[in-house]
């Protein structure tokens, strides 16, 4: 099953969208809900197929996920939602892709977020992790395609990685099935909150970070417990509308409306 | 911006963050001015210094560097000159491969389900077994004895062994054969990574068409499946070219057309070349067919770009991924479980109750002529201006559901009186002869293959995606128009000399 989400004040591009009839799908099905973003090719279907033990078609091209899949496994006596997000570069502009994805981690509220990063190209896959970083400190750093790797003669050092970036950080080749379970742990200890995580967050130039000072408390004040006041802030000063329409009709705190699912059986192989 | 939505969002005048929210917006208004334009750039900056400064720490080389195989390679493959050519070789070879793999295994299944002989003739002929009685006896036949054995009416006998049946064994023995070796070469390729290659190399074509870059992505996604190839559409952002995008994917045959353009290549073009160069002789053909697709997907979206859907094309970056070693047991499974027991499936899911309907046109007469000879004696002038005949027509009628279906069914038309069961090339092609057929039709069905309307599947996945009946309704009939049209022009010009 594929479905469709978007948040409820937006239908970026959503033809078939009914205001009216939302079909609300419940994240709570699972115990967890975790979403596995990264760039583009990095592996993530694979990853996805691997925990799942689904068959979703893997193609070695960007932009092959274009529609978000969906599907669960269990460790430790715990149901786990798996999301598919497509793959992105950043979370910056906006592209529809990185729109959804975005606007997932940040209204979808998983209590995971794995980015999936390509091994041999770790530094632009950090790029992205930095960005989820400043929506959630919930994440998961997965090291893929270790096996590629390898074979090019690179040795990273997960240890400190994981110490730099203030998040767990998993090495796995999806592939082969390796580190899947070291994964799942992972997952599990950031889903139910066993480690506080800190996420490296990169500083902002001296002057925005003034405005940053004054507004975050100004946020915080007004949405208690959000993890992204900082991000929102950001956001705000670059006239990001999707984040002025959640500050205005008061849906920052809340979690994500789920409306309008579109069901969407065959064909799409 | 959906009306409705924004007032479901306004804020609730009770609401005590209301006051707050409002007084934080007007702040970052105030804040907003006081920025410089770039901070944005700045900001990127400094994430991508921190990056690269996090990744350098922890990320060694080991050992000497490596010879970097997969850059050499682009520079020939993405090559402006050679890379064009290079892509044609690549699609021959894989055509040459399935046409040249794909005749004895069909040969061996027909003979297992319904060739007379069994599959102890085939076996003869190609590999020079002696098998023993029993094995000449196919499946088709028993069932037949068992059928008269238990007393069955012959009505009850004709529409399920000779409708339903017969035409299940066809698709079977047409269809999977090249399929099981198609789709693992198309999905190695894919895994390899020269699809976004192929696409890479058709960038420019399709900017001067005025389309997306990306849409040589769908095309190619097409030839796997149109229906497919259309859902893959949504990678582009723009709703212009997406449209663009959609209504062109038909326009690249999809697997369920290629075993009709191999067949029409094995048994026309093949055998008008020596034994040695026949097999070359057919890829050659289809991969010509193709290409005459991509020429056509260009100048459709070129006209479409210029009249009803003009526009700025724009600009996207498309990345070359790394090659990868395919996993092949993954490739095998994908292709084999995902893509050909589901084509398989459809098309049997539309073979049965194809078979049915053949046999019960074939059948039922009404003033001494049975009802499919009115069908096609009726589309048989129009057939007949096209190059093609009026079984040709009423084939590709019955196989709207299913493109797969066409052959199957075209040959179950012509064999409705002396049931056919003969998949031999010489004694196929033979046969076509014999009902008129000549170089001129086996071209103008090539054609037609190419182009005509989406089959039921597609033209349901265009309405999905576009939401407009308008549009659908276009997508379906423009092929139509321009393949009556293109094979007319071929035959008439063709008569003419």
């Amino acid at each position: 099953m594929v479905w469709k989400l978007f948040n409820s004040g937006h239908c970026a591009e959503c033809t078939e969208c009914d205001p009216g009839h939302g079909g609300n799908v419940d994240p709570g099905q699972g115990d967890y809900v975790v979403a596995l973003a990264g760039n583009p090719n990095t592996g993530k279907s694979t990853v996805f197929n691997a925990l799942t033990g689904m068959n979703q078609h893997t193609g070695n091209w960007p932009g092959k996920t274009v529609t978000r899949a969906e599907g669960r496994y269990t460790y430790q006596d715990s149901l786990y939602k798996l999301i598919d997000l497509p793959g992105t570069y950043s979370l910056l502009s906006a592209s529809t892709d990185e729109e959804i994805a975005r606007d997932f981690i940040l209204f979808g509220k998983p209590h995971c977020t794995v980015v999936v990063t390509d091994a041999t190209a770790l530094q632009r896959n950090l790029n992205l992790a930095l960005q989820v970083f400043e929506i959630t400190p919930r994440v998961v750093v997965c090291v893929n395609l270790m096996d590629e790797a390898r074979r090019k003669g690179l040795k990273i050092d997960i240890h400190r990685l994981s110490e730099d970036l203030g998040v767990p950080v998993v090495a796995t080749a999806a592939r082969r099935k390796e580190g899947l379970v070291d994964l799942q742990n992972a997952i599990a200890e950031v889903a139910q909150q066993q480690r506080k995580a800190k996420p490296y967050t990169s500083p902002a130039p001296l002057a925005i970070q003034k405005a940053l000072d004054e507004l975050v408390p100004m946020i915080q004040s007004m949405a208690p417990g959000l993890p992204n006041a900082r991000w929102v802030a950001y956001r705000l000063l670059e006239g990001d509308i999707h984040v002025r329409q959640a500050v205005q009709s008061d849906t920052l705190g809340k979690q994500l409306q789920y409306h309008h699912v579109t069901v969407n059986r065959g064909g799409n192989r | 911006m959906n009306r409705s939505l924004d007032l479901e969002n306004q804020p609730s005048p009770e609401s005590s963050d209301s006051g707050s929210s409002q007084v934080l917006l007007e702040r970052v208004d105030q804040l907003r001015q006081g920025l410089s334009g770039r901070f944005h750039d700045e900001v990127v900056q400094t994430l991508y210094d921190d990056a690269r400064r996090i990744a350098d720490r922890s990320v060694r080389h080991q050992g000497p560097e490596r010879f970097h195989l997969g850059e050499h390679m682009d520079k020939l493959i993405t090559h402006p000159i050679l890379g064009l050519p290079i892509m044609g070789v690549l699609l021959a070879i894989v055509f040459w491969l399935t046409v040249t793999g794909a005749n004895i295994p069909s040969a061996i299944i027909a003979g297992a389900l319904m060739q007379d002989g069994g599959i102890a003739a085939p076996l003869e002929q190609y590999m020079g077994i002696t098998s023993p009685a029993w094995m000449s006896v196919s499946l088709y036949q028993l069932l037949h004895n068992v059928m008269a054995w238990a007393g069955s009416p012959l009505w009850l006998t004709g529409l399920s062994l000779d409708g339903v049946y017969l035409s299940l064994a066809w698709v079977i023995s047409v269809m999977l054969p090249p399929m099981m070796i198609f789709f693992p070469m198309f999905t190695l390729l894919e895994d390899l990574g020269y699809l976004p290659r192929v696409a890479f190399n058709l960038d420019w074509m399709f900017k001067k068409a005025g389309a997306h870059g990306k849409q040589a992505l769908t095309m190619s996604m097409g030839f796997g499946c149109n229906a497919a190839g259309v859902i893959a559409c949504r990678v582009i952002d723009s709703p212009r070219e997406k449209l663009v995008a959609i209504l062109t994917n038909n326009f690249v045959p999809c697997n369920g057309r290629f075993p009709t353009l191999i067949m029409i290549a094995t048994l026309f073009v093949a055998t008008r070349f020596p034994p040695a160069w026949s097999s070359v002789a057919a890829a050659g053909t289809v991969v010509a067919v193709v290409l005459l697709g991509v020429m056509i997907t260009l100048l459709v979206s070129g006209a479409l770009t210029r009249t009803a859907l003009k526009g700025e094309p724009s600009a996207f970056t498309l990345e070359l991924p790394p090659y990868r070693r395919p996993a092949f047991l993954q490739v095998i499974y994908t292709s084999i479980i995902d893509r050909t027991i589901f084509v398989l499936a459809r098309a049997c899911w539309v073979a049965a109750p194809a078979g049915a309907l053949i046999w019960i046109l074939g059948n039922v007469n009404l003033e001494g002529q049975s009802l499919a000879a009115y069908g096609i004696r009726w589309l048989d002038p129009m057939g007949q201006v096209m190059g093609l005949d009026g079984v040709i027509l009423l084939a590709y009628l019955i196989a709207i559901p299913a493109n797969e279906i066409v052959v199957p069914v075209m040959l179950m038309l012509y064999m409705q009186h002396n049931r056919m069961i003969e998949l031999e090339n010489q004694a196929m092609s033979n046969i076509l002869l014999e009902h008129g057929w000549s170089m001129l039709t086996a071209i103008c069905l090539m054609l037609f293959c190419l182009l005509h309307n989406p089959c039921g599947t597609t033209i349901w996945t265009i309405w999905r995606e576009t939401r407009s009946r308008r549009w659908t309704i276009f997508a379906t009939l423009m092929p139509l128009v321009l393949g009556i049209i293109a094979c007319t022009a071929v035959a008439t010009i063709a008569r003419f000399f």
